[in-house]
């Protein structure tokens, strides 16, 4: 922004200025889920505060209720089933459980920094014993804080995804483009879209376990299996909508490529793909709300790490927290898929051309 | 800390850091070693929190496994570098039974630790089978006899009396089998094409993994069970079961787990595998050392949620000296999980002698074989001269004493008396075959199972 002599202005005038600049804004807001801090926004700027204020009911006052109302629900209704491990946990027994999964976290900490501390101790020593030969640098092995299995979800988790957009995009393009090679593609999609993960685990653990022979190669065979997994489960949201979104380009479009004697090439990147990416976005949309679900059982099942893991591991301790950290993984398992599928929102609005964008 | 000011002590050498004198030179230092959730895996929890093993130079990664069949396989396919495992699976994969792979183990983990449990509805029909004490109490060790009218009942309404055990070479497989035919019982019977373990059954014995059994029997799948700790205590706990007899009632001081190796493994690393036999080795003097006094700290160990993550009174409820079968009936158990005392961690021939009469007397090993067989195949996988090379390692640094350690032994236990032994039936590992006939129950002789009948 230029600096503007405000003398020249009439308050009007910039009150104006300032409400496109609202109203760009909300655009973003909406894709990050925030949408109501444009009425605040608003009403903070002095425009109209009854309207805002029932905005701002809609979109705060609403949803806020509705969680607290579904917290006192639960907070209500929770103790009143007994399980073997006791009560089922409320909400404060849940948030107890994730702050003490934070506290372990910090004292696993410790326990590496320790770790650490020991072995540049030991070899120190052997420097100035002058035994170089015997100097080693070794990664802790102690295990994985909680946010260390989140991080490992996420990365498996996209890694996944990867290979699923990679193989899927192309083979929909195809498929839209030519009539026979979605002839070919479709009965496999049906075939293959409704099969669980659990029933490909097994399978893609065999086959990896042949394959991925070395125990030192970039990935970790548990990593590689349930990336794998997700991709299987992952690739058919994304086939489908990449299909149908390359064969309802615009009828026009396509006899202007044929004007213009465009090649495959140049057709696929100037033509096929801007008009096709909103659906291919959906396509990915969807593919990574699936494979995030989808790895949580592939790795509760494989025993890989991760959240999953970190799930089963607490039933299978069967300790009188254990159900109320599996519902601090519950919490976090769908806060993640809501922020996951938030950046691919992102994502879509960021390279689509919407009409009122 | 201790240790270490007594090596002090000993020591001539004068050196920055003591554990480090005697360091092994180490062909692999990198270990991953699989566990299940069970309070005998103390020995490995106890080997990396006490940083025995990295004193060793070992960096350990320590991981929980799914179930018993994942952990042996991750060995044998080299994800993990070796395993808590059931005493059975080693001896098994060796002679090929399930899985075919060369195992062996250095090092034995520890006596007793398991218990039977039944569900309260069993408990109740039981109990009125059961000799009652002056005070009330039932009387034990409680002999399967007492659940024979509850099963004949069930059978007269045609359902099957199914119980859980958590793998068919386990020991907890072998010890309610052993359990069922001292009172009478038929378990069922393994043949070369039908592995399910129940021809000619009168109890259906089947598979779960040790956590889900409590919940399995929660949902009415299994009666009872035959499984370590916690999850008898936790049957308490939760008020769904009652143990009936612990192992140690049923044949004291029976040999439970062992850490099993590959037999490559062990050849291309020799150094590595004295190493961690050492480690493991005072982890287990650390658990029974001054009468049990680091039990408590084990506990708190244990009950973190990366090891066996039960609650810690659960854990506590066996590892310090008691045990409760019903809910309120606690009975001193002084050695219901033994680390180290009573040669606990030697790997005595006799025992794997046991474990292969077992797996002969259920149809596991289908022929008859020779009291030479048994022996060879029990020197094929345990292997008591690692463990003494690891032993004397251990004395000269003054990390152990002399006098623990059997040097003499000719790797066999002296003959178990009748009276130690539920059903009154002695056992000597030197005549195994001998002992198979002495049990009523069972294959013996050159009987086989032929179909579902058993042919002399």
């Amino acid at each position: 922004m230029t600096a503007i002599d405000p003398d020249t202005l009439s308050s009007e005038a910039r009150r104006a200025r300032l409400f496109t600049r609202i109203n760009k804004a909300d655009a973003w807001f909406k894709v990050f889920g925030l949408a109501w801090m444009t009425p605040i926004l608003k009403a903070a700027s002095g425009d109209n505060p009854k309207a805002q204020a029932s905005e701002i009911w809609r979109l705060l006052g609403v949803p806020l209720l509705a969680i607290l109302l579904f917290l006192g629900a639960w907070s209500a209704l929770a103790p009143t089933v007994q399980t073997s491990l006791g009560a089922i946990p409320g909400p404060s027994q849940v948030w107890e459980q994730a702050v003490g999964l934070h506290e372990d976290a910090v004292r696993e900490r410790a326990k590496e920094d320790a770790f650490y501390d020991r072995q540049d101790k030991r070899n120190a020593d052997l420097i100035a014993e002058g035994r170089m030969d015997d100097v080693k640098e070794r990664v802790y092995t102690g295990k994985p804080t909680y946010y260390a299995q989140i991080w490992t979800s996420i990365k498996t988790v996209f890694f996944g995804f990867l290979i699923a957009s990679f193989i899927a995009i192309p083979l929909g393009i195809m498929a839209g483009l030519s009539p026979t090679a979605n002839a070919a593609i479709n009965p496999l999609i049906q075939i293959f879209k409704p099969v669980s993960p659990l029933a490909w685990l097994p399978i893609v653990t065999m086959i990896v376990s042949a394959v991925y022979a070395t125990n030192d190669g970039m990935f970790s065979k548990s990593f590689l299996v349930s990336a794998i997994t997700v991709t299987l489960c992952s690739l058919w949201p994304t086939l489908i909508n990449t299909a149908l979104g390359v064969s309802s380009i615009d009828k026009d479009l396509v006899s202007v490529s044929k004007v213009l004697k465009m090649s495959t090439y140049a057709k696929i990147t100037k033509l096929v793909l801007p008009s096709a990416l909103p659906l291919i976005f959906t396509g990915l949309r969807l593919s990574l709300g699936v494979g995030w679900m989808v790895l949580i059982a592939a790795e509760m099942l494989a025993q890989n790490p991760g959240l999953g893991k970190f799930v089963w591991d607490e039933f299978q301790n069967g300790s009188s927290q254990s159900l109320a950290k599996i519902m601090v993984a519950v919490f976090t398992i769908g806060i993640i898929g809501f922020l996951l599928d938030r950046v691919m929102y992102a994502l879509q609005s960021m390279f689509t051309f919407s009409e009122n964008r | 800390m201790m240790n270490t000011f007594k090596w002090l002590l000993a020591s001539t050498a004068l050196c920055a850091t003591p554990a480090m004198a005697e360091m092994l030179d180490l062909e692999k230092d990198e270990l991953k070693f699989g566990f299940i959730k069970l309070t005998d895996m103390a020995p490995l929890a106890v080997a990396y929190e006490q940083g025995y093993f990295e004193e060793e130079g070992l960096f350990v990664t320590l991981e929980a496994q799914a179930n018993w069949k994942v952990l042996l396989d991750g060995v044998i396919d080299g994800q993990l570098d070796g395993a808590h495992m059931l005493a059975g699976q080693p001896i098994a994969a060796t002679i090929g039974y399930g899985t075919q792979a060369h195992i062996i183990t250095p090092f034995s983990m520890d006596l007793n630790g398991n218990a039977i449990t039944v569900s309260n509805d069993i408990w109740e029909q039981m109990k009125p089978n059961v000799p009652l004490m002056d005070d009330g109490r039932p009387q034990h060790p409680i002999s399967a006899a007492a659940l024979a009218p509850v099963i004949e009942s069930y059978r007269d309404r045609g359902e099957p009396f199914n119980m859980g055990m958590v793998f068919p070479v386990s020991t907890h497989n072998y010890e309610i089998r052993y359990w069922l035919a001292a009172g009478g019982l038929e378990p069922g019977y393994y043949s070369p094409d039908d592995v399910s373990g129940q021809i000619g059954a009168e109890v259906y014995l089947s598979v779960t993994p040790p956590p889900q059994m409590p919940s399995t029997m929660e949902a009415g799948t299994i009666f009872g069970y035959s499984v370590g700790e916690p999850w008898n205590q936790q049957a308490v706990f939760k008020g769904i079961g009652v143990p009936v007899i612990t192992d140690y009632d049923m044949w004291k001081n029976n040999p439970e787990k062992v850490f099993g190796i590959t037999a490559e493994f062990a050849e291309e690393n020799p150094n590595t595998t004295i190493a961690l036999t050492k480690a493991l080795i005072r982890a287990a003097i650390w658990l029974d050392e001054n009468d049990n006094a680091n039990r408590e700290e084990a506990v708190e160990i244990l009950s973190r949620s990366e090891y066996v993550g039960a609650d810690a009174e659960v854990i506590a409820n066996s590892m310090t000296g008691s045990f409760e079968f019903e809910k309120g009936d606690v009975r001193p158990a002084p050695d219901f999980n033994t680390f180290f005392r009573h040669n606990a961690t030697y790997p005595f021939y006799s025992d794997a002698i046991w474990y292969l009469t077992q797996m002969r007397r259920w149809g596991q090993i289908a022929e008859p074989q020779t009291d030479e067989w048994f022996v060879e195949t029990a020197k094929d996988v345990y292997r008591p001269d690692i463990y003494l090379e690891a032993a004397r390692l251990l004395v000269d640094e003054g990390m152990a004493d002399e006098a623990d350690f059997p040097w003499d032994s000719d790797g066999f236990k002296a003959p178990t008396p009748a009276e130690d032994i539920i059903d009154g039936i002695a056992y000597d590992g030197r005549a195994p075959n001998a002992y198979l006939e002495s049990l009523p129950i069972g294959l013996k002789g050159t009987q086989t199972i032929v179909g579902n009948q058993i042919q002399d």
